[in-house]
């Protein structure tokens, strides 16, 4: 029943039946309440997180069947040390209720790992899963191509 | 830093009188305050209800909730602006449910005038009836009002606080006050002492109010600039806290589930089962349904299943024609309300061509992000609520009258709002959680809906319909006759959060028709309620969403059988009334680059909309992608009068429309047997990133008052996209949502 976990360069070690979502675990068990609930059927995002890099959906894995290391929106970046898609979404001016931010923001950091140029195309295909009930849309889109830029030059 | 928790719960007014030639020249004698409901703790001193100074610097109160529209970023605007503190030192904080915070703009607002037609003398009186607010302790974030309510109040707020500051200066100092200056978080002498507010504020309390002067637009700093909004670090870090993110020593987390069949009871219930899955600790009966508490959300989700129950029908039609047809059935009774009526609308010319129509809008749910939920905790002092709640003031009555508690032993804590668009005015949701609480008393325990919960629970926006007559003549629109049928949405909700039936006519109803800035000479809308007992609320704009469809499908009909350009011919009778409302139109107009034509296979369609002050037209384009529609690009201009924050007022803009286009082409509620149909997301399907337009949005300010943000957005969404479909398609869309008979990307 219990599992070990490495969430955010942490080891943790959970105490919840295996069947418990990633979720439910991180939120209720670890207080890390970044990560949103939103639907609980993989139709939302905002329960995005990543494992060894990869964006998944929370609700939908079960704590037995973590593969890797978890990062959740509070091991992106924090207040003192934002990553540097947070700046744009902060530049942009995003968040609207935010309810919606953390996944959509670890849905783009998975999206620009893998396509440092993303075409709107490609920012279509990778953001369609994460919805936002404010409407903030035009500005995610534009925060990740300013994110794009940035992280280009970082590098 | 200074929380709600420190803060008494002792009711006060604060109030200004507009004194030597009163609001025109800003000046203002600050009333004797009785003590104030902020009751700061060790190291902290209320100048007055909106702020307060700690060993830090300055914590603004915001009375209004942040569910996403920017509030708090603008409300600390206004403060700041009086009380010279830096941008990047201030803190803002939800005030507590007080008698202090009443929403004055909210009852201005309920005047039985049309909005824009109205003089300076009836903008007066509605802002003495905005009085009665406080009578009624309606501390509400709703009506798009915030802004009216508090452009003067959090200036005086700030203007006072800056005085008082400068009044301990001049006794520490001992030099007149007139040569003192403010600057971030600061008094200044003119020998460029500096003596920080942190260090004078707790010499302000034996002071006497002042009279203060609030500064004019040309020297202001942060208003009328877009400010970075205070909440956005934290909601881009994960940190902003929202009411499922609460977290308590020995907190619990539970789930509810109620009967589908609304307005059913439960007949009998079992919780055995579910008592032995792994970590259920508690079933709860509530009135129509139960709660599990467990130690993990998500195992009481799981365990709501293992309840062996039995529900009772509902007493709603079982089927959608029987609700069809009620609502049908009020366009033969008398109407409840005929709000405009100029001219004869009976006679009409022999060489007219009169057309006529009818159209329908279904239930919507408000499907905010964050499920409804609430976390309460019942111990010795009382109870202690942290809800997402629009009517903080509501809340406290009501639980307070659950929990058998005066209002003063009741806490209310107001975290950021996961959506709102009115859905959280409603106290269900803080009940249920109440009740759990009070089951397990000294046990914190969180409440979390599941989205199904959610979608099924809600207070939906009405099924209406309405029959359009109008006339046209020479291109010339000469008479309009529109019936107006569906429940009450105003009535159902005077009575759930007051307790007060009404009567008389119906505004909300028949807003967004009636109140139309157009010119037509024979012109009538009457309102006609429907006996329908459907759970209904206010959605996003309320009434207009629903009667804009119908006024700007209608009118785009009109055009078309006058043979004239839709856009001039709105022009042409906005002129005749108002002119900002023809203002926005031509503003669409020429951003847009609108010709009247469009090539094969794209459609353009306009609609206009003048809602909570403000007039917003939309343009929106659509083109054929093999047989489905793809909504390429908005055009959308407002005119707000007083802008004070360009870049949340665009963000509310756009943020509105796609919440109505999401509505005009995917959403509808229906129900069995009194039961939603509809579950989650895949059944409820709003708009995504991939079938978003992309915008262009302009914000005027020739309006003489100043408009709401957060609604106005919404309404003529779903009449631009549906007049962009005809014109791509030549059909003709009377009924919502549009995919029954479209097929979109
Ligand atoms: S909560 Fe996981 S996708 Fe919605
Ligand atoms: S910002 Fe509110 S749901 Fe996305």
């Amino acid at each position: 029943m219990s599992k070990n976990l490495k969430i955010n360069g942490k080891d943790h070690t959970i105490d919840l039946p295996d069947e418990v979502p990633l979720l439910w675990a991180l939120r209720d068990e670890l207080s890390l309440t970044g990560t949103k609930f939103g639907c609980g059927v993989a139709a939302c995002g905002a329960c995005t997180v990543h494992i060894d890099g990869e964006a998944v959906r929370s609700c939908q894995i079960q704590i037995a069947d973590v593969w890797g290391d978890v990062t959740t929106i509070e091991g992106l970046g924090t207040p003192a040390a934002l990553h540097t898609i947070q700046k744009a979404w902060i530049d942009h001016q995003v968040a609207q209720c935010g309810y919606c931010q953390s996944g959509q923001i670890m849905q783009a950091a998975a999206l620009l790992r893998e396509n440092p140029t993303p075409s709107d195309t490609d920012i279509d295909d990778a953001m369609m899963g994460n919805l936002c009930r404010c409407g903030t849309y035009p500005r995610i889109r534009a925060a990740i191509k300013t994110a794009a830029a940035a992280l280009n030059e970082e590098v | 830093m200074a929380s709600v928790g420190k803060i008494a719960r002792r009711t006060f007014l604060f109030g200004a009188v507009a004194i030597a030639g009163g609001v025109a020249f800003g000046v203002y004698q600050v009333r004797k305050t009785p003590p104030n409901p902020l009751k700061p703790g060790e190291g902290e001193t209320a100048l007055n209800p909106f702020v307060m100074v700690d060993d830090q610097g300055v914590v603004i109160v915001a009375p209004r909730a942040e569910m996403g529209q920017g509030t708090r970023t603008t409300l600390a605007a206004l403060v700041a602006e009086e009380l010279d503190v830096a941008w990047e030192d201030i803190r803002v904080i939800h005030g507590p449910p007080a008698k202090a915070y009443y929403n004055s703009a909210m009852f201005g607002e309920a005047l039985p005038n049309k909005g824009y037609d109205i003089s300076d003398f009836q903008h007066a009186v509605g802002e003495t009836l905005g009085q009665v607010g406080k009578l009624f302790d309606l501390q509400v974030t709703g009506g798009s009002t915030a802004m009216k309510d508090g452009f003067e109040r959090m200036r005086i707020a700030g203007a006072t606080a800056r005085e008082l500051l400068k009044a301990a200066a001049v006794n520490q100092l001992g030099v007149d006050a007139a040569t003192l200056r403010t600057e971030a978080g600061m008094v200044i002498a003119p020998d460029g002492t500096t003596l920080p507010y942190t260090a004078l504020a707790s010499a302000t309390t034996e002071l006497s109010p002042p009279t203060i002067v609030l500064r004019p637009a040309t020297e202001w700093k942060y208003l009328g600039k877009s400010m970075p909004r205070v909440d956005m670090v934290e909601k881009v870090t994960g940190t902003a806290e929202f009411c499922v993110d609460v977290r308590l020593p020995g907190m619990k987390f539970a789930s509810v589930r109620r009967n589908p069949h609304l307005g059913g009871e439960m007949r009998r219930i079992n919780g055995d089962a579910a008592l032995n899955m792994p970590g259920v600790e508690r079933v709860v009966e509530l009135p129509d349904g139960f709660a599990v508490v467990a130690n993990n959300t998500w195992l009481a989700i799981q365990a709501l299943d293992a309840v062996e129950v039995e529900w009772g029908p509902s007493p709603l039609p079982a089927t959608m024609d029987e609700m069809h047809a009620m609502v049908e059935a009020a366009f033969d009774a008398e109407p409840n309300s005929a709000m405009r009526d100029d001219g004869d609308v009976t006679t009409i010319p022999d060489s007219a061509t009169v057309i006529e129509a009818e159209y329908t809008v279904p239930n919507l749910s408000h499907a905010t992000m964050e499920p409804m939920g609430a976390t309460a905790l019942v111990d010795s002092d009382g109870l202690h609520i942290w809800t997402a709640s629009q009517g903080p003031t509501f809340v406290r009555a009501r639980c307070a009258e659950l929990a058998n508690l005066d209002p003063s032993q009741v806490d209310v804590e107001t975290p950021y709002l996961g959506g709102g668009f009115g859905r959280r005015g409603e106290l269900d949701f803080s009940e249920i959680a109440t009740r759990v609480a009070l089951a397990m008393p000294g046990t914190p325990v969180q409440v979390t809906w599941s989205r199904e919960e959610d979608m099924t629970h809600d207070f939906y926006r009405p099924l209406v319909k309405a029959r359009y007559r109008g006339a046209v003549e020479d291109g010339q629109a000469v008479m309009l006759d529109a019936r107006i049928a569906g429940p009450s949405a105003a009535r159902q909700a005077l009575v759930r959060w007051m307790g007060l039936p009404s009567s008389g006519p119906d505004k909300v109803h028949v807003e967004g028709a009636f109140n139309q800035p157009y010119g037509i000479p024979n012109q009538r809308v009457t309102g006609h309620l429907a006996e329908l007992d459907v759970p209904i609320g206010f959605w996003r704009s309320v009434g207009n969403s629903a009667n804009a469809f119908f006024h700007e499908s209608f009118l785009d009909e009109m055009a078309r059988a006058a043979d004239r350009d839709p856009l001039d011919f709105r022009i042409e009778l906005a002129e005749r009334e108002h002119a900002p409302s023809a203002g926005v139109l031509k503003a669409v107009k020429e951003m847009s680059g609108w010709t009247g034509e469009t090539p094969q296979g794209v459609g353009r369609g306009v609609a206009m909309t003048y809602s909570f002050g403000t007039p917003v037209a939309q343009v929106i384009e659509i083109t054929d992608e093999d047989g489905y529609i793809r909504l390429r690009k908005a055009w959308m201009a407002c005119d707000i009068g007083v802008v004070l924050d360009p870049s949340i007022i665009e963000a509310q803009m756009f943020g509105g429309m796609i919440y109505g286009l999401s509505a005009a082409i995917n959403e509808e509620i229906t129900f069995t047997d009194g039961a939603v149909d509809q579950l989650n997301f895949p059944d409820y399907e709003p708009l995504r990133m991939h079938n978003t337009p992309a915008f262009e949005v302009k914000i005027l300010k020739t309006n003489r008052h100043m408009g709401g943000a957060g609604e106005p957005g919404t309404p003529p969404a779903a009449p631009a996209l549906a007049n962009a479909v005809f014109d791509l398609t030549g059909e003709r869309a009377r009924e919502l949502p549009l995919n029954k008979r479209f097929d979109f990307v």
